[in-house]
C-alpha cells in the first residue's frame, strides 16, 4: 500500500510539469507580447491573415522589415556565390514594401516601383460603385429633366414678340461659351467611353473595335482638355462681373425663378440667380477637374493628393466627419488613383448639372438658344426673363441716342 | 451660328496644336519613359 502510494506520489510529481502547462502557455502568451508571432518564427499568423481579410489595419513591420541581411550572408565559397543574405521571399518583400535598392532603365517616378499592392481598393471602386452611382446619377438627371419637360413644358415667351432684337452676348462671349461647351461635351463623351468601355462597349463592339475607339477617345480627351482650360479662363474673365450675387437674386430664388409656375418672372439682371449658381459651379468644378486632369495628363509629375490631405488633416475636416486622419504618404500610383477617382466624381456631378443647363438653354426655354447662337434676343424675352438688365440696356440705348442727336435748342 | 463653328474649329486647332507642342517639347510618353536601354511609346 505504501509502495503504491509512493508510486502515485512519484507519478504525481512526474506529472507536475505537465499540470503546469496551461500556466506556462499563459505565460507564453504573455511572452508573445514581447515577441509576437513566436509560434511562426516571426512570419504572419492565421490571425494576421484573417484580420487583413476583415479589412483591419495590422502592424506589418514584422513583414516590412523581414527583408534579409546581406551582412550576414554566408561567405562566397564557390564560383556562384550565395544569395547575398536575402532569400527570394525577402527580396520580393523588399520590392513590395519599397525598400529594395531598385535600378531601372525606364524613366519616370513609377518605374522603380516594381510591386505596388495599393491598387485593389481603387480598382474595385472604379469598376463597381463609381460606374454604378455615376451612371445612375446621369440617368436620374435625364429622368428629372424629362419629367420637368412633361409637367412644366417649355418656358414660352408669354407676351407678344416685338421683333426688335437687342444684343445679349457679344461675339467673344459666344465664342468662349461654345469653346467651353464643345470641349466639355467631347471630354464628357470620351471620358464615358474610356470609363464604361470595358463593361458597356467591349461586349457590343468587341475588343478590336473598342481598341480603336478607346485610342481615339484618349487622344481627344488629352488634347481637347487644353481648349476646355482656355475656355474656362475666357468665360471667367467675360462673365465674373455679371455673376456677383446681389439682392435681386434672393427674390429670384424665393420665387423659384418662375421655373415651377407660369406667369411668374422675377426680376434679374444680365444673369439670374440660377445662372449665377451654374456659373460658379462651372468655375469651381472646372478648376478642380482641370487640376486633377493635369495631374493625370502628366503622370507622376504633378502629385497633389498627399499635400491636399495634409491640409485637410491640419484643418481637422476629416476628423470633423468622423474619419481618421487621411493618408499623407503615397506611392506615385496612389496619387494617380486618387486623381482618377476625384476627376471622375467631379465629372459625373459636372455632367449632371450641365444636362439641366443644356435642357434650359435649348428646348426648355424659348429664345434661350438664339441668345447664344446669334447673340440677340427679342425685347419681350429680355423684358420677361431679365427685366433689370433690359431696363439697363434700354436706358443705355436712350442715352446713346440722345448723345448722337442732342435736342435742338429753342431759338 | 458662325461664332459657334469658329469656336469648334478653334477647339480642333488647340487640340492638334497641344499634341504637336507637347511632343515637340519632350512631353510625349516616349520621351518621358524611354531610357538608354528602354524604348517605349
Amino acid at each position: 500500500m505504501i509502495r503504491t502510494f509512493r508510486r502515485l506520489l512519484i507519478l504525481a510529481l512526474a506529472m507536475a510539469p505537465l499540470a503546469a502547462v496551461p500556466a506556462t502557455a499563459q505565460e507564453g502568451a504573455g511572452a508573445n507580447k514581447e515577441m509576437p508571432r513566436a509560434s511562426t518564427g516571426g512570419a504572419q499568423t492565421l490571425e494576421d491573415i484573417l484580420a487583413r481579410q476583415r479589412g483591419q489595419q495590422i502592424d506589418d513591420d514584422f513583414r516590412r522589415e523581414a527583408v534579409g541581411d546581406p551582412a550576414r550572408a554566408a561567405a562566397i565559397a564557390a564560383q556562384l556565390g550565395t544569395l547575398g543574405g536575402a532569400s527570394d521571399s525577402e527580396v520580393f518583400r523588399a520590392l513590395r514594401y519599397g525598400s529594395a535598392d531598385v535600378t531601372v532603365s525606364a524613366k519616370g517616378a513609377a518605374a522603380g516601383i516594381v510591386i505596388q499592392d495599393s491598387g485593389m481598393w481603387w480598382l474595385e471602386l472604379r469598376e463597381g460603385p463609381l460606374l454604378e452611382w455615376g451612371g445612375w446619377l446621369l440617368v436620374a438627371m435625364i429622368a428629372v429633366v424629362a419629367v420637368y419637360l412633361v409637367v412644366r413644358g417649355p418656358i414660352r415667351i408669354e407676351g407678344e414678340k416685338t421683333g426688335r432684337m437687342i444684343l445679349r452676348f457679344t461675339a467673344i462671349e459666344r465664342f468662349s461659351h461654345w469653346l467651353l461647351a464643345g470641349s466639355f461635351i467631347l471630354l464628357g463623351l470620351t471620358g464615358l467611353i474610356v470609363l464604361f468601355g470595358r463593361v458597356a462597349l467591349i461586349p457590343v463592339f468587341g475588343k478590336d473595335f473598342f481598341s480603336d475607339i478607346a485610342l481615339a477617345s484618349k487622344w481627344i480627351h488629352n488634347n481637347v482638355a487644353w481648349a476646355f482650360i482656355v475656355a474656362l479662363v475666357m468665360v471667367f474673365v467675360c462673365w465674373v462681373v455679371h455673376n456677383v450675387p446681389n439682392r435681386a437674386d434672393l427674390v429670384w430664388l424665393a420665387k423659384g425663378g418662375g421655373l415651377f409656375s407660369k406667369h411668374v418672372h422675377p426680376p434679374a439682371r444680365k444673369f439670374n440667380a440660377g445662372q449665377k449658381i451654374i456659373f460658379w459651379i462651372v468655375i469651381i468644378l472646372g478648376i478642380s477637374i482641370s487640376a486633377s486632369g493635369l495631374s493625370l495628363l502628366f503622370p507622376f509629375e504633378m502629385p497633389m493628393f498627399a499635400k491636399t490631405f495634409e491640409v485637410l488633416n491640419a484643418l481637422g475636416l476629416p476628423q470633423l466627419v468622423g474619419m481618421g486622419e487621411l493618408q499623407t504618404t503615397m506611392t506615385p500610383h496612389e496619387e494617380m488613383q486618387y486623381a482618377q477617382l476625384w476627376h471622375t466624381v467631379v465629372a459625373f456631378v459636372f455632367m449632371a448639372i450641365i444636362i439641366a443647363h443644356i435642357y434650359l438653354g435649348s428646348v426648355g426655354m424659348e429664345g434661350a438658344f438664339e441668345s447664344m447662337e446669334s447673340g440677340e434676343v427679342d425685347m419681350q424675352w429680355a423684358k420677361e426673363h431679365h427685366s433689370l438688365w433690359y431696363e439697363e440696356v434700354v436706358a443705355e440705348e436712350q442715352a446713346a441716342a440722345s448723345r448722337e442727336s442732342p435736342a435742338t435748342p429753342a431759338e | 451660328m458662325k461664332t459657334m463653328l469658329i469656336a469648334f474649329l478653334a477647339m480642333a486647332v488647340i487640340a492638334i496644336g497641344a499634341d504637336i507642342l507637347l511632343d515637340f517639347i519632350g512631353f510625349s510618353t516616349e520621351a518621358m519613359t524611354s531610357g538608354p536601354a528602354v524604348r517605349s511609346g
